[in-house]
Formats: structure tokens, C-alpha cells, sequence
């Protein structure tokens, strides 16, 4: 019997994460219900023991990630998801996978926020939550389908690349995915890539659990395979010995940066939609790309130049690509469900070449294509009269 | 029985970061001759510690080592274990850490009763932040943010380990250091959550704020005040109001939380078959 679905089948965005999580060999879940993103847990929890893998409820979010990091540790592939309070809470433990350098993937459901806000209304809140929720500078990254079938694909992407860069990865969805039903063909086993992270090589005496390869990344040897080591999240050299060394310190943060942004090319993925001669492009990820790409076809019909810029990684920002963007094109429009928390990114790789204008919604509703549609034709309007 | 403890330090890790007169090393010598005692395989050994003074005792063991958060060590021990049942892990607290921060984890841990040994080192205050109160500073004592003295009922770790459900409950002090060992062995030969907790002296943070003088004093104080189970049987409850019932408190009987969990993904996959 294979772990991987096969057939094309209605599936739902949740359970299509669970699905690659599990194809790309996840086998343990630790996580606390939370709407929008509790069938995952559900669906986890039914999963997993048929394929040998453990799931637990744990007490709180906080209790959550610690789990997974431990269980990570031990050697098995782990994942929690949840939804933005649960996400708050996460928080410090995800900065201690990041500076130990420990893989794991964190799913966040996101939700409409700030606080209780409402829990079933889609929104795209969290864009910087993801990338600043912990405390200090460490690089993240972050994942962002668009479809069911793109779930999937994600979150086989997610643990990968989590395997192979020792950090936590985090694939932020909204409700819309997360809860949207759709038939997908689904990949056969052997065709996706599946990572395993370095292990490490020599005797154990001369392991140095935290002294990089040319890459950047240290192997990882598991606890209890005879490489007896020390992990915290105390700044620590090659060793893994704690030191308040000013060298220690810099030198440890510039290489966690470093094995992530030197693998730009690895890390960063968008997609294009109609941009070979577009002159305004729309700007956007999650569901409202989605709205986003009828939009472009219907301003194509009406004879507007228009395309679809959509990040898939928005963590680290692609900001090469979106400053590539902004010398052949004439308008930006960012669309999302916030205030403008990606606008912000675009802006900045954009740095005054063209006009970046929002659409903008914060009502708990998904931004629907005749918004953007109007927005497009609005740009191009005021460009024809100036 | 020096060099035995010694093979299982990390000697170039020393100087350790205690004060001088301070109790944690004391659990962690009768910590490594446990070990050593049960025979336990220093590659399928585990220890994760919290945030604190004591939780730094991890790093001088030559054993698996996971230094974690502050509050959430069995947070991380749960995973490791669950993710793991052959790993022997142990996880080393402060008061705080365990009963403050990390009181929800605790109960849940005892709760589950999964198969973890939990060393509770109960200095009555927070050493590592400079003297603050802890849930283990008793009533009427002095601390940094308690000037005008603890106005906050304690815990009592033992009745709050048995509560939740935790099925081996001990308590010694470092004074009684040859107890704390063999303590720690039957807790961790227990098959399911194990509590040791373990008074100890700070006299920097705790010892000098309340007049107890130096580390040497407070060990005194500590055989002064200790009193074994049998011992107390016979003692009447205002004999017994200013003393430290010492030994094992508590034994229970009840199903181990990864052992259950091996149990279903066994029906699971029969079923599948
Ligand atoms: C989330 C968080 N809150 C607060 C702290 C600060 N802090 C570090 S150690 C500590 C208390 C230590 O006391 P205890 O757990 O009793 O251990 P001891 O130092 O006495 O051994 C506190 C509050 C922290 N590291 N993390
Ligand atoms: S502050 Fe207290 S607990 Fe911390 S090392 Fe000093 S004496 Fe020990």
C-alpha cells in the first residue's frame, strides 16, 4: 500500500495539507483545535498510527510546538498547524527551532484578526506576524498556496525544505483554502522529491553538531543514535556550548540568514501569469490570487495589458523579481485581505519606479475579481488622461 | 564513584555558572550516579531541562541534551518520548520553571502519565532572575518583588504531582543526597510520570534575603527541618507544621501514555491489513 492518494478526488484544502504532509514522510503531529484549522489535527489524528506516526493533543499551542521540536529531535519529520491566536503562542518557540536549528513545518490557518476576532472569516492578517512574530533577527520561511491541489504541493515543499535548511517552515493558508473543496489530481509516490536532512558522517567524538558544511548547514544527527549532543537556544558555537562570545553571536546569526539567503533560487518560487507584455500587474497570493487571475483574463478581454504576479514563497520576499517587475511595468496593484502588509514588501523592492496602488479589505470577506477588475481599470484610465 | 560521575560530565565545560554554596550541584552529582546505578545506555539517554539556574545543568552531561524554553521542558520531553518510547529521558526544573511558567504542562504531563522522570530542584525562589518569589516560596518570606514578605499561598509540588495523576511522588533535600539518588532510580524504573522534587539551597537569591545564611547553613537547616515518611507517621500536625515530610510519598498504578499509544497503532494497523 502506498502512503500517497493517487487518484483524482474532492478534497478539501485542510485535508490536502495533511495528505502531503504525510507524503513527505510527516509521522508526527502535536496541536490544540483551532478554527479554521482543526481538521488538520482531525484528519491527523486518524492518519497517522495506521502509518506508525504518533499524534497528540496537547495542552495549549505553546505545549505544541515544544512537542514537535522534541519529537523532531528524536528524528521523525513533525508538523502542528493552527490559526492565529495559537499562532501568537507558538511564537517563542518557534524562534528556539530557529536558532537550534531544528526542521518542522508550521501550518497557520489564518484567520480574522486582531484577538477573537472572527473565527471563521478569511483574512490574510498574519503576512507579518510569519515573519516577525519571534523575537530577534532570524530569517523564516513561508509558503502560500492558492489552490487544493497547491496545498498539497506545499506542504510536501514545506517539510523539504525544512529538512534540508534546518529551519521551521511555515505554510501560511487562509480560510478560504484551508476550507474550499476541489477535485486535484494528486501526484504519484516517486514523483515528488522527498528531503531527508544531512545526517552526520564520522565517529561521534568528532561531531560538531553546529559546525556548517559549505552550504551552511550543519548535519543533524538524531538523539539516540549515539551522537551525544547539546541543543539550546542560548547563543552557542560549534559545539553547541553556550557563550556570550560578541564573535560567537554574529557570526551564528549571519550564518542563519546566510543558508537561507544564499539559496535564493531554491527558496523562492512565483508564478507569472500573462506578465510577458503586461503593463499593470496585480499582485497577489492565497484565495485572492485566484479573484486576481479572473481579473486579468476579464481586463485582457477588454483589451487592458494586464497580468498576475503571484508569490508563492512570500518569505523570504522576492524582492529580485518584483523589482525586475517594476521597470517594465506601469502600474502595481496589490491586492490582499489586510491593510496593506505585502503592499509594504512591494513597495519597498519597487523603490518608486512605478505606482503601487492596494485593494484592500478587512471586512471578513474575500475580495472578489470585479474589485480588482475596477482597480485595474482604474490605473490604466488615469494613465491614458496624464 | 568521583570518576564515575565524572565520565558523564562535560568537563570542558567547567567552570560550571553556580554560586558558591549553591545546591544544583548536589541533585546533579545524585542525578549522574542514578543514571549510572540504573545502568541506563548514555546514548538512549535523554536529559531536557528548562529555563533557570538549574535547568543549566543539562549542559554538563554527557547524554543526549536539550536546553529549552523557559517552563515548556516536558512540553519538549513529550515529544521527544512519544516520538521515541526506548529513550530513558529525564527532565530537570527549577520551582518556577516547573510549577509557575510550566504548571499546565506539569499537571498535563502527570496527567497523561507518560513514562517521564521529572527532578523538581526547589530552591523556594527564582536564582536565575535575582530573588523574585516563586509558587514555592512559602508564605511570609522575603523576596525581590515580595519586600514586605510573600503574601502567596505555596504549592506543595507532591500534593499537586499526585492530583494530577502522577504515579511515582518523592521529595528529599540535598542534604540527603544518597536518598535523592536512590529516589531518582526507583522514579525512574517507574513506568510512567515520576516526580522527584528536591529541596535545595540558594543561598544568594533565597538564603541571605531570609536570614539563612550561607550554603553550608541552609544544608543544615534542611536536616534540621527534613523528617522521613515513617518518622512523620507519628508526629502530630503542629510537630509536623515547620517540617519537610522526606522519601517516597506517592505510588500509583495506571496505563503509561506511550505504551497506549503503541496499542493502537497496533489495532490500527491490523485493521488495515
Ligand atoms: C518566557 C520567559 N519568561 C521569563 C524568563 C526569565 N526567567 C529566566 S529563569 C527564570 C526563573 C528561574 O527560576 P526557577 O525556575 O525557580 O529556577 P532557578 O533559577 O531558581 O533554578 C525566569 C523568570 C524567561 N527566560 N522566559
Ligand atoms: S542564584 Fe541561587 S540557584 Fe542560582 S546559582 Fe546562585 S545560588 Fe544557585
Amino acid at each position: 500500500m502506498s502512503d500517497v492518494v493517487e487518484m483524482a478526488r474532492l478534497m478539501q484544502g485542510n485535508e490536502a495539507v495533511v495528505e502531503g504532509a504525510l507524503a513527505a514522510g510527516v509521522r508526527f503531529f502535536a496541536g490544540y483545535p483551532i478554527t479554521p484549522s482543526t481538521e488538520i489535527a482531525e484528519l491527523m489524528a486518524e492518519r497517522l498510527p495506521g502509518l506508525g506516526g504518533k499524534f497528540i493533543q496537547m495542552e495549549d499551542e505553546i505545549a505544541s510546538m515544544a512537542a514537535v521540536i522534541g519529537a523532531s529531535l528524536a528524528g521523525v519529520k513533525a508538523l502542528t498547524a493552527t490559526s492565529g491566536p495559537g499562532f501568537s503562542l507558538k511564537q517563542e518557540n518557534i524562534g528556539y527551532a530557529a536558532m537550534a536549528e531544528i526542521p518542522c513545518v508550521i501550518v497557520n490557518v489564518q484567520r480574522w484578526g486582531p484577538s477573537t476576532g472572527i473565527p471563521t472569516a478569511p483574512s490574510q492578517g498574519d503576512v507579518m506576524q510569519a515573519r516577525w512574530g519571534t523575537h530577534g533577527d532570524h530569517p523564516v520561511i513561508v509558503l502560500c498556496p492558492a489552490s487544493v491541489r497547491e496545498a498539497y504541493m506545499l506542504a510536501i515543499r514545506a517539510v523539504n525544505l525544512s529538512e534540508k535548511y534546518r529551519v521551521p517552515v511555515i505554510l501560511l493558508m487562509d480560510e478560504v483554502i484551508g476550507h474550499m473543496r476541489e477535485r486535484v489530481v494528486l501526484p504519484r509516490a516517486g514523483e515528488v522529491e522527498i528531503i531527508e536532512r544531512k545526517k552526520p558522517a564520522g565517529e561521534p567524538k568528532d561531531y560538531y553538531p553546529y559546525r556548517p558544511d559549505e552550504d551552511g548547514v550543519p548535519p543533524m544527527a538524531n538523539f539516540g543514535d549515539g551522537y551525544r549532543y547539546h541543543v539550546t537556544g542560548l547563543v552557542h558555537d560549534e559545539q553547541g556550548n553556550p557563550t556570550t562570545d560578541p564573535r560567537v553571536a554574529e557570526s551564528l546569526i549571519l550564518r542563519l540568514h546566510r543558508k537561507i539567503y544564499d539559496h535564493l533560487d531554491d527558496v523562492v518560487t512565483v508564478e507569472g501569469y500573462q506578465l510577458e507584455d503586461a503593463e499593470v500587474v496585480v499582485v497577489a497570493y492565497g484565495a485572492v490570487a485566484r479573484s486576481a487571475k479572473r481579473a486579468v483574463k476579464d481586463a485582457r478581454a477588454a483589451g487592458i495589458k494586464a497580468g498576475l504576479f503571484r508569490p508563492v514563497t512570500i518569505w523570504p520576499f522576492p524582492e529580485k523579481e518584483v523589482a525586475e517587475l517594476a521597470v517594465r511595468v506601469r502600474h502595481i496593484i496589490v491586492a490582499e485581505m489586510n491593510l496593506g502588509q505585502l503592499k509594504g514588501e512591494v513597495e519597498r523592492a519597487v523603490q518608486g519606479r512605478v505606482r503601487v496602488t492596494g485593494v484592500n479589505r478587512l471586512n471578513g470577506e474575500l475580495i472578489t475579481f470585479d474589485e480588482i477588475l475596477s482597480a485595474v481599470k482604474e490605473v490604466t484610465s488615469d494613465a491614458q488622461s496624464g | 564513584m568521583l570518576s564515575q560521575v565524572e565520565s558523564h560530565l562535560r568537563s570542558d565545560r567547567f567552570p560550571h555558572i553556580w554560586c558558591p554554596g549553591c545546591g544544583n550541584g548536589i541533585v546533579l552529582a545524585a542525578l549522574v550516579r542514578a543514571i549510572e546505578e540504573l545502568g541506563l545506555n548514555p546514548d538512549k539517554t535523554v536529559v531536557v531541562s528548562g529555563i533557570g539556574c538549574s535547568s543549566r545543568a543539562a549542559g554538563y552531561l554527557d547524554f543526549n541534551t536539550l536546553h529549552t524554553t523557559h517552563g515548556r521542558a516536558l512540553a519538549f520531553a513529550t515529544g521527544i518520548k512519544l516520538a521515541r518510547p526506548e529513550l530513558d529521558v529525564f527532565v530537570l526544573m527549577g520551582d518556577g520553571d516547573a510549577t509557575a511558567i510550566g504548571g499546565n504542562h506539569f499537571i498535563h504531563a502527570a496527567r497523561r502519565n507518560i513514562d517521564l522522570t521529572a527532578i523538581i530542584f526547589n530552591n523556594s525562589i527564582y536564582g536565575m532572575t535575582g530573588g523574585q518569589y516563586s509558587p514555592l516560596t512559602p508564605p511570609g518570606k522575603r523576596a525581590t518583588t515580595a519586600p514586605y514578605g510573600n503574601i502567596e499561598r505555596n504549592f506543595d509540588i507532591a500534593e499537586l504531582a499526585k492530583g494530577a495523576g502522577a504515579t511515582y511522588v518523592a521529595r528529599t533535600t540535598t542534604y540527603h543526597a544518597t536518598m535523592l539518588e536512590k529516589l531518582i532510580v526507583a522514579g525512574a524504573r517507574n513506568k510512567g510520570f515520576s516526580v522527584i522534587e528536591a529541596i535545595t539551597a540558594c543561598p544568594v537569591g533565597y538564603g541571605r534575603r531570609n536570614k539563612m545564611g550561607n550554603g553550608l547553613q541552609m544544608l543544615l537547616w534542611q536536616k534540621e527541618h527534613a523528617v522521613t515518611v515513617k518518622q512523620a507517621e507519628k508526629m502530630n500536625p503542629e510537630e509536623l507544621q515547620d517540617k519537610i515530610i522526606i522519601g517516597e510519598l506517592y505510588r500509583g498504578e495506571a496505563p503509561e501514555y506511550t505504551a497506549m499509544y503503541e496499542e493502537i497503532i497496533a489495532r490500527v494497523k491490523s485493521k488495515n491489513q
